[in-house]
């Protein structure tokens, strides 16, 4: 081909081999690693998907975890792989009668669990409700509340978490399986396996999921070391989170971190299964109701009045 | 056929002043889009306004909006093929490149939004988990990539022809271009339906989400061709009857008159109802517990609607360019604004717990968004460029020998 | 013979009616088929007061007077605010134990009798483990305190608390 040279208003000489070199070489220059990235890890790029792992690739994943978590947060990180309590479905009882909205149940979790400081992630939170105005549309709540002592004459507290619904809505919505439900209820995320497509968060009708928008930040005095793979290791950035009724506890016979902290022991936790356990006697003996029941997600967190 | 493609590859760089321009200009926009998108790799999505409360925005705005516009090339393909209606048949073809470039702009949005991107293989099935059938996000990966396809395989089957100096087929083109009029619908649907499922959202959680998706689907995407096939007609050799945009005008008008009936059956059935579900309309078009951020965008939306409706009914006023275009520009701003931020933000508002949250895009949200309709305007410029000398018969195989 | 038949006929029919009413019977027997053991046995431990402690250090050898009064010599930091129109110390006070209404005499790491006379639907929810803070095991051995850990029996009304802070608005998290 011969050589066109096109003469132009401007009297720039471009050949039109040059421009497509040019243009090849500006791509080929974007394939060079961008400055934060070092040589190509394929391990974890190619974990495979939680429930798919024998018990043994499990354990390699976990040792490798456990090795990357305790290089980056300077501290020697446990994490379990305890499978669900056979003949056990988690159930959880919420007192309104004695809730105080002192919030020490958030404080409590996000100790626990390891939720990012900056920026700020607190799985639970608590709604102030005017005594007397309507109140299960929520859209009267008010989370912000500030006053310099609680209980506040005329107001009532709810503390909302994920429900760990029989029905989860999330589970539905999620496009890769990230996210399900085990078989003591309790709806987990694969930390390693979720995209990011907050398609969950959109789907869940109770606020209960919480994005790491960037990398989550926990001071190392701070962090709790005894994990669980499903539960409260600590998150990447660009990953969804939310409660777990304290897996790393509860499938180690412990009550979550918000039960026991609750200075006025408003939260009541067991054994649904279980005819002797103190949530099937709140259910069978108070008035419990749950939120938004209307939409069939059949949560497994039960308000009440115990008075 | 390899020289021919060779040599229309070669004419995508060769244009005038104007032409180098605009690439210039493109590539300045892309170029900011992807240094904004680097830092939002490395930072995380936190540098967006989107959080917990409202935890879609711009993005997935931009993409609703370019999945209409990509369903929407089916409307030129049913006259074209199925009532051989001579004059739209001629730009069905840039009625298809519209619709792989929306699509390609759409995969570019999902990709922008993710939170860990390079994860994104485990949507997939065999090699991932997909949750098929219960997600319809899987769903939709499903049939965007297999519209994408067909739109692909269509245009190039027609450049190949058109390289022989052949017409096209029908008996071998006609099963796959049936199969993508309903594919067409579909894919809207679906993405309406990636909304419509959850009673957590009850803004979205409405039958007539769907149906309002496919009405404004139908205004926005022939409003866009309107103005490229103008462009396109201006800069290059390619004949386009006027008959042909008029058809499509008075298409744009039964469609933005469903789409005015659609929204005034929601105003109605919520405002009158007046129960808690009224509170995501009320915020959009009168401001909720004194926040109203989105309330002169909706209001201008809605005169725009209703003004571009006007113009596109009238028939005098179709065949005048001036206010056709000026109807087409005021339709396309209309629809991006009612399907983008008036549609994903106000179904976050108020939030499941009661709380309200003003999503206000950041400089970075915008700039990365620009940067990927900038690609899609090059993507389709230099497709334009690639093809045209093929489709006008300038660029055959015979003339080259 | 046509009367005697119908009599004994109806006879038959309200017998009939009766047994198939409801057993209303049946839902009492549940309450009082609970296990009088239902006291719970783990519980946790607790500092035992050093001060006045055992009451008859003075009380074996100073005289009683039962008359309702305002105390000036001893015990002046309490100030009851319980049903104190009703009741005064020796209502519930009796030596180095406390006194039942029944005249019966419990030591004090069985308080919660004494304040389960009045407060029984509590008592009841107490042992069934439903009322109060919960640590321990859900599915071992449960953690029990006795009303006196969380409530002062003089003035049992509970002060309220600085709460902790409130989160941060979405639109300051950067």
């Amino acid at each position: 081909m011969s050589k066109e040279i096109r003469k132009n208003p401007l009297e720039v000489k471009l050949p039109r081999r040059s421009f497509m070199k040019g243009l090849a070489l500006g791509l080929a220059g974007t394939a060079f690693p961008l400055k934060n990235a070092d040589a190509f890890d394929w391990e974890p790029f190619l974990q495979k998907h939680f429930r798919e792992m024998s018990d043994e690739e499990i354990k390699g994943v976990i040792t490798r975890l456990e090795k990357e978590a305790s290089l980056e947060w300077k501290k020697n990180i446990s994490i379990s792989a305890a499978k669900a309590l056979p003949g056990v479905k988690f159930g959880y009882g919420l007192d309104l009668s004695r809730c105080i909205g002192c919030r020490r149940c958030v404080y409590a979790c996000v100790e626990e669990n390891n939720q990012s400081r900056t920026p700020q992630v607190q799985w639970i939170t608590v709604l102030r409700f005017k005594k007397g105005e309507k109140w299960t549309d929520l859209e009267n709540s008010d989370k912000d509340y500030n006053p310099k002592q609680v209980p506040e004459k005329g107001f009532f507290y709810m503390p909302v978490q994920c429900q760990q619904c029989e029905n989860p809505p999330c589970v539905k919505a999620c496009p890769t399986k990230a996210t399900w439900k085990e078989p003591d209820g309790i709806v987990v995320v694969d930390y390693n396996w979720c995209i990011g497509c907050r398609y969950c968060m959109a789907a869940c009708p109770y606020g209960a999921r919480r994005f790491n928008w960037s990398k989550p930040n926990i001071p190392e005095k701070e962090l709790n070391p005894e994990t669980h793979y499903l539960g409260n290791r600590p998150r990447y950035k660009g990953v969804v989170e939310k409660c777990t009724f304290c897996i790393q506890r509860t499938r180690a016979g412990k009550y979550p971190a918000c039960v026991e902290v609750c200075p006025v022991g408003a939260r009541k936790f067991g054994n649904l299964l279980d005819p002797k356990s103190e949530i099937r006697y709140i259910i069978e003996n108070k008035r419990v109701f749950r939120l938004k029941e209307d939409i069939n997600t059949e949560p497994k967190f039960y308000y009440f009045f115990a008075t | 056929m390899i020289t021919v493609l060779f040599k229309a590859l070669g004419r995508t760089v060769i244009g005038d002043v104007r032409y180098y321009a605009w690439l210039a200009f493109l590539l300045v926009v892309i170029g900011l889009g992807a240094n904004a998108y680097l830092q939002q790799l490395d930072r995380g999505l936190i540098i967006t306004a989107m959080r917990d409360q409202v935890s879609w925005g711009l993005y997935i705005s931009n993409f609703t909006f370019l999945v209409g516009v990509a369903a929407a090339a089916v409307l030129l393909v049913i006259p074209a093929y199925l009532y051989n209606f001579k004059p739209i048949k001629e730009i069905v073809l840039f009625g298809e490149m519209l619709a792989v470039t929306a699509i390609i702009m759409c995969i570019l949005f999902i990709m922008v939004d993710l939170g860990q991107p390079m994860r994104v293989w485990h949507l997939l099935p065999l090699v991932g988990t997909m949750n098929f059938p219960s997600s319809l996000l899987a769903w939709d990966v499903i049939v965007l990539n297999g519209y994408l396809l067909i739109n692909c395989v269509l245009v190039m089957y027609a450049l190949c022809r058109f390289v022989q100096g052949k017409e096209y087929k029908l008996s071998l083109a006609l099963p796959l271009i049936l199969l993508s009029i309903p594919w067409a619908v579909s894919i809207h649907t679906v993405t309406a339906f990636l909304y419509n499922g959850f009673p957590a959202r009850p803004f979205w959680n409405a039958s007539i989400l769907a149906p309002r998706f496919l009405a404004s689907a139908f205004c926005s995407g022939p409003a866009i061709m309107i103005i490229l096939l103008q462009v396109i007609r201006k800069v290059s050799k390619v004949e386009i009857d006027d008959k042909a945009i008029s058809k499509i005008a008075e298409l744009i008008a039964y469609t933005m008159g469903i789409n005015l009936f659609l929204l005034g059956a929601e105003i109605f059935k919520e405002f009158y109802s007046g129960s808690i579900h009224k509170a995501p309309l009320e915020y959009l078009y009168f401001g909720l517990h004194g926040k109203t951020m989105l309330v002169p965008w909706m209001r201008t939306s809605l005169v725009l609607n209703l003004i571009a409706f006007v113009i596109f009914l009238i028939p005098k006023a179709r065949e005048n360019f001036f206010a056709l275009n000026l109807g087409a520009v005021l339709v396309i701003i209309g629809v991006y604004i009612e399907k983008g931020m008036g549609l994903i933000v106000p179904g976050f508002i108020p939030d499941s717990l009661g709380g309200i949250y003003e999503y206000r895009p950041t400089m970075q949200e915008i700039i990365i968004t620009a940067g990927i309709w900038a690609f899609g305007a090059l993507f389709y410029t230099l497709f334009s460029k690639f093809i045209i000398p093929v489709y006008t018969g300038e660029l055959t195989v015979k003339k080259t020998e | 013979m046509r009367r005697s038949e119908f009599l004994c006929a109806m006879a038959i029919a309200v017998i009939i009616l009766i047994l198939s009413l409801p057993n209303g019977a049946k839902a009492k027997e549940d309450v009082r088929d609970e296990p009088k053991n239902d006291i719970p046995k783990l519980f946790a431990p607790r500092a035992r007061p050093t001060e006045n402690f055992p009451c008859s250090k003075c009380h074996s050898y100073r005289a009683m007077d039962r008359s309702k009064r305002k105390l000036v010599e001893y015990h002046t930091g309490i100030e009851l605010k319980h049903a104190e129109e009703q009741r005064w110390c020796y209502d519930c006070h009796d030596g180095d134990k406390l006194r039942l209404q029944n005249g019966q005499l419990v030591p004090f790491d069985k308080s919660y009798y004494l304040c389960g006379q009045c407060h029984g639907t509590i008592f009841r929810d107490w042992k069934a483990g439903v009322h109060g803070k919960r640590t321990g095991a859900w599915n071992g051995e449960k953690l029990y305190r006795l009303c006196v850990s969380c409530h002062d029996p003089h003035q049992p009304k509970f002060k309220p608390l600085e709460p902790k802070q409130p989160p941060m608005k979405s639109e300051d998290i950067k």
